[in-house]
């Protein structure tokens, strides 16, 4: 309970504080975060909306192969870009390991089939009520895509939030491809790991409450800003 | 200069389900003017006939032919739903969607949309959401909607079916001032008054199969069939 205590005074601390590594370690989990979610939106939505709307042979194998790429482990994520980013893999040419960007990588792959899938629960919802009409009115495959998109943007942004959360705490893959280096490559999740693995529990609970401060902020002036839960108007 | 789509025909159509036929043989023409009403007890068809004319219900057998190639006739039709789909947007958005899908401006499209929301009677409901409005206010909605590309004809799908009377006489009188200018209508309805008040042509179906079509006034004057007599009696009808 003491070490829960030293947590709080901790983060407080290094809040008000703007403690130097602190800004620097939680900039970098937003950047690597925000775009990896910006990434697998790009994608995953018009995914989850077009597969909502198209019928072909095998969709069902693929909605349920996306079903179950939900629940990809993210230590086996981060190996296989490892692997794949190494200076003897297929795109070690690139020098992308130990970088951000490879950070980036591993997150949209994990976060990607989540977004898409929610996105296509949503979106399948939407379809079935706006199918005659869009139909009716001649309309392309792309034009329906972006009609349920815009028209059921507040339920994606629930998309969009759910890999964000994913991503934020994210920290198997990240270790791996990251390699955690100070300066650099460490995030929040990543030096909570750290800081835990040296004893100090105080700085680890004080990054972590830091770590559930920036996701419901987050979450928070999303839903402001999406005004999702705005009454009478769309 | 629009190419006319009409006279339009519908030859040997048959619609199936899992080898069921739920329509069908149909051989209907659809002349350039007028009102054609689509009447029948429930069951008997008539939006499998519709959807089937529209060209949003797959043919098992037959084809619809129009005047064009069916791609340009689908841009000149419209088709009003029994239970009008609101986009969930504003009125003024769903007034505009038809436009913006043919590819005109939003701010024109925006304009023409306020304007026909003012000649349906919702001017003051602009920015309402369309799916928070009255059943009625749905219905204008919808055939504004339906009317703003400005088709060449119309398919109406019982769309007074669950409004009062204001509401009913409102929806009658659009579509009059659109078949006034021009717009070719084809509508399913039970209701035998309103057949009586807007049809110049009646279709009846039983069973999925056209059992007796004509003017309307030989047809309520002088139903030929056992079935249509009991319709326009008020009978149960099997």
């Amino acid at each position: 309970m003491g070490e829960i205590w030293e947590g709080l005074v901790a983060g407080f601390w290094l809040l008000i504080t703007l403690d130097a590594d602190l800004v620097d370690i939680t900039l970098r989990s937003l950047q690597v975060t925000l775009t990896a979610v910006v990434i697998a939106s790009a994608m995953g939505l018009p995914l989850g909306a077009w597969l909502a709307i198209r019928r072909f042979r095998s969709r069902r194998t693929v909605i349920a192969l996306l079903n179950a790429l939900m629940g990809l482990p993210p230590v086996v994520v981060g190996l296989i870009v490892y692997l794949m980013l190494s200076r003897s893999g297929p795109f070690g040419v690139f020098g992308l390991l130990f970088t951000p960007t490879a950070m980036i990588i591993a997150q949209v792959i994990i976060i990607t089939p989540l977004i898409a899938s929610i996105a296509h629960q949503a979106m399948r919802d939407i379809w079935a009520e706006y199918h005659d009409l869009l139909i009716s009115l001649s309309t392309s495959h792309w034009q329906r895509i972006r009609t349920l998109l815009w028209d059921g943007r507040r339920a994606l942004i629930t998309a969009a939030l759910a890999g964000f959360g994913r991503a934020i705490g994210e920290v198997g893959a990240i270790m791996i491809v990251g390699g955690n280096i100070d300066q650099a490559t460490r995030v929040l999740t990543t030096a909570i790991a750290l800081e835990t693995g040296k004893g100090d529990f105080a700085l680890a609970l004080g990054l972590g409450f830091v770590l559930i401060g920036l996701a419901m902020t987050v979450n928070l002036i999303i839903h402001m800003v999406g005004r999702t839960e705005r009454e009478g108007k769309w | 200069m629009v190419t006319p789509i009409l006279p339009a025909t519908l030859s040997g159509a048959f619609v199936k389900r899992r080898g069921k036929t739920l329509l069908g043989p149909i051989d209907l023409t659809l002349s350039d003017t007028g009102c054609t009403i689509i009447m029948g007890p429930n069951g008997a068809g008539k939006t499998k006939l519709l959807r089937a004319l529209h060209g949003v219900e797959r043919l098992a057998t037959g084809q619809m032919t129009w005047q064009v190639p069916l791609e340009a006739a689908q841009t000149q039709q419209a088709f009003v739903f029994q239970q009008p789909i609101m986009l969930r947007r504003t009125v003024q958005e769903n007034l505009a969607y038809p436009l913006r899908l043919s590819g005109i401006g939003r701010a024109a499209a925006m304009t023409e949309a306020a304007t026909w929301a003012a000649r349906v009677g919702l001017g003051d409901a602009l920015d309402r959401a369309a799916p928070r409005l009255s059943g009625g206010e749905k219905q204008k909605l919808a055939l504004a909607r339906a009317l703003i590309r400005k088709p060449q004809i119309v398919f109406l799908d019982e769309p007074c079916a669950n409004l009062d009377g204001p509401a009913t006489r409102e929806i009658e009188r659009l579509l009059q001032e659109a078949q006034a200018q021009g717009t070719r209508i084809v509508m399913a309805t039970h209701d035998v008054g309103q057949a009586r008040r807007l049809a110049d042509e009646v279709v009846f179906l039983m069973h999925g199969q056209i059992i007796e079509e004509g003017p309307a006034a030989a047809f309520f004057a002088d139903p030929q069939t056992p079935q249509a007599r009991a319709h326009l009696k008020g009978d149960i009808v099997e």
